[in-house]
């Protein structure tokens, strides 16, 4: 290209751009603290106002958002136009809900780590409830036994729910694989109070009705478990390219070994993380623990072995059965429900690791 | 090294779907062989069916034969996994394993067959096989970097590195060059041209300048209709295809007046 046609063409360009701002000039905006100055002014007069008048916090900030909506709606069509009106109220819509989503879960996070702090104490992680009838004692049988039932519960699911799901994505064809399918999808909405129905009818058939013991506990959370674990598995295997499948192959690598080497490794970043997210899962049930384990005062730490006591039983067996005093039993139903949310937020962090950790380096 | 394969009335099934119908070819060793042809015709398939690839879909097979300097291909006992240890394959994506560094994809082919070999052993092979792909020098200070990170090109080379290095007979290649850029193309295209004292190429192409540039002999493969099976038009050396072709058919594909 001569350079004479290059300075013709910015000679054009150069035009165009003159002529731009003009065009852009008509598209008035709404200052940048339009939108702020107007959701202060509806804060403070329409819900100071609900306030005032006695309505309570929720209608205040309720009244607050729909004011605030309809003025910036306004305002912005008024001033910008309908179409960057529409995109605003679209925009304070999205916001609002998310808020909405969000309120009910810091609630929670607030609620329980000011009710559960006061017993957040060393106590609390070193001494169990034997003998103890008012203030002290602590969870630390709860919290023991919570890791034995959960972790044994994962050894059993783990490779049950890993190898279904390779079978599912790489051998399973036709009726078994599709009946096996339909049964984990069932299995993923089962009630957990029928996992554990089901774990303490089956441990009664042979050892006789009345049989806690920590095991059975177990069997119930892995009946919960291994579908969940299934399920994330299964997503992960499909999503390794057929083509590393056919590389494998193409080098004179046997199926199982290609899955062994090739799909496992290239998906082991999610399933782990699927795999501590179905930890996570369980590891809060009370219903079948209730049920298959029960509660006791002391450390016991034979599975095969009577009662043992976990977190939510504990948690829930000192609010509804509270000694005299009650107050020291439900600052400690609080603080096992504080210590639950802590371990089931360190399996997430956890599993983030691990995804980080064993994620395929390279194309990023 | 290198050596020639026979095909006698090759017929290839999908289930009871006839995909491939009645081909005989001779291909030669030492030189690269093009198979050109619509879409659905069958060229892949029938490459991929030289190294049981195919098999890998569920209810395929062939009926005819197939040999390697003599050697059924097809014959009982003979395990698809040697098939292909001495047939290797490009694809027409490159897929380098995403867990692997450059070096581990190299020796994929030993590892994943439980090979085992001395570090020295394995260090020798994976600059002979880079330097056969002509991409050692490119990478040869980051061999331990993931193979994903390189360009696509350099990932297709890389591909083809993993594949000579398993030191095959016969190299197949199905579209090769479709997912890469002019540049990448002929770099592709210049390391078949230097592969093929040493292996017998056979490679599928939607290109025909590319046939014509790489190949020294070339099949035309077409197809009647949808659901009717892919037949083998017509097969000789790459200039006469181009020039004076015997059929119809290949005519007026070579000359874009059809497909």
């Amino acid at each position: 290209m001569s350079t004479g046609t290059e300075e013709t063409r910015t000679a054009a360009e150069a035009e165009a751009i003159a002529a731009l701002p003009s065009v852009a000039r008509r598209q008035a905006r709404l200052p940048e603290w339009a939108p702020w100055a107007i959701l202060a002014g509806s804060a403070v007069v329409v819900g100071g106002g609900a306030l005032m008048f006695g309505r309570g916090i929720g209608l205040a900030v309720a009244a607050t958002a729909v004011v605030f909506a309809l003025l910036t709606y306004l305002a912005s069509r008024i001033v910008e136009g309908a179409r960057k009106a529409t995109d605003r109220l679209a925009t304070i819509l999205v916001t609002t809900a998310f808020l909405l989503a969000m309120a009910p879960l810091v609630s929670v996070i607030a609620t329980v780590l000011a009710n559960g702090i006061a017993r957040f104490d060393a106590q609390f992680f070193t001494y169990s409830m034997r003998g103890v009838v008012g203030e002290g004692g602590g969870a630390y049988h709860a919290i023991l036994g919570t890791l034995v039932i959960t972790a044994i519960a994962a050894v059993m699911s783990i490779p049950v729910g890993l190898l279904t799901a390779v079978y599912l994505v790489e051998y399973g064809k036709g009726k078994l694989a599709r009946a096996i399918t339909f049964f984990v999808d069932v299995m993923t909405g089962i009630p957990s109070i029928v996992a554990g129905l089901f774990a303490f009818a089956l441990f009664a058939l042979f050892f006789g009705p009345g049989v806690r013991m920590g095991f059975m506990g177990s069997v119930a959370l892995s009946v919960l478990m291994i579908p969940v674990v299934v399920r994330s598995t299964e997503e992960m295997l499909k999503i390794v390219p057929n083509e590393l499948r056919e590389a494998a192959y193409a080098l004179g690598v046997p199926k199982w070994r290609t899955i062994l080497k090739i799909v496992i490794p290239t998906s082991i970043a999610g399933i782990a993380s699927g795999i501590t997210l179905a930890v996570a899962r369980v590891i809060g049930e009370t219903a079948p623990l209730l049920i298959a384990v029960g509660i006791t005062t002391g450390v016991n730490l034979n599975p095969f072995d009577s009662r043992m006591a976990t977190l939510p039983v504990f948690s829930y067996y000192s609010y509804v059965a509270p000694g005299v005093p009650r107050e020291p039993f439900l600052d400690r139903a609080w603080t096992a429900a504080l210590v639950l949310i802590i371990i089931v937020m360190v399996l997430n962090l956890l599993a983030r690791v691990i995804a980080r950790l064993f994620a395929p380096k390279g194309s990023r | 090294m290198s050596k020639s394969i026979d095909v006698e009335n090759l017929d290839i099934y999908y289930g009871s779907f006839l995909a491939v119908h009645d081909v005989t070819m001779t291909i030669r060793a030492q030189s690269v062989t093009a198979l050109i042809g619509p879409s659905g015709c069958g060229k892949s398939t029938f490459l991929r069916s030289i190294n049981r690839m195919h098999e890998v879909i569920p209810g395929a097979r062939v009926e005819g034969r197939l040999s390697l300097d003599g050697t059924d291909l097809y014959g009982p006992g003979v395990d698809p996994g040697g098939v292909r240890r001495q047939v290797g394959m490009v694809f027409q994506r490159p897929n380098p394993f995403p867990t692997m560094s450059i070096y581990e994809n190299v020796v994929a082919g030993m590892r994943l067959n439980n090979k085992k070999a001395k570090k020295a052993v394995l260090d020798e092979l994976v600059e002979k096989s880079l330097r056969g792909a002509n991409l050692w020098k490119e990478v040869k200070d980051r061999l331990d970097k993931p193979g994903s990170g390189l360009s696509g090109g350099q990932q297709q080379r890389l591909c083809i590195a993993r594949a000579i290095a398993v030191q095959p007979d016969v190299l197949l290649m199905d579209e090769p060059c479709s997912a890469l850029d002019p540049i990448s193309t002929l770099a592709i295209e210049d390391l078949i041209n230097e592969l093929k004292t040493e292996y017998t190429i056979v490679i599928v192409t939607h290109n025909m300048q590319q046939a014509a540039r790489v190949s020294d002999y070339t099949g035309f493969f077409n197809i009647e209709g949808t659901g009717k099976p892919g037949k083998l038009v017509e097969m000789d050396e790459t200039r006469t295809i181009f020039s004076r072709p015997t059929q119809k058919a290949t005519e007026d594909y070579v000359s874009g007046r059809f497909g």
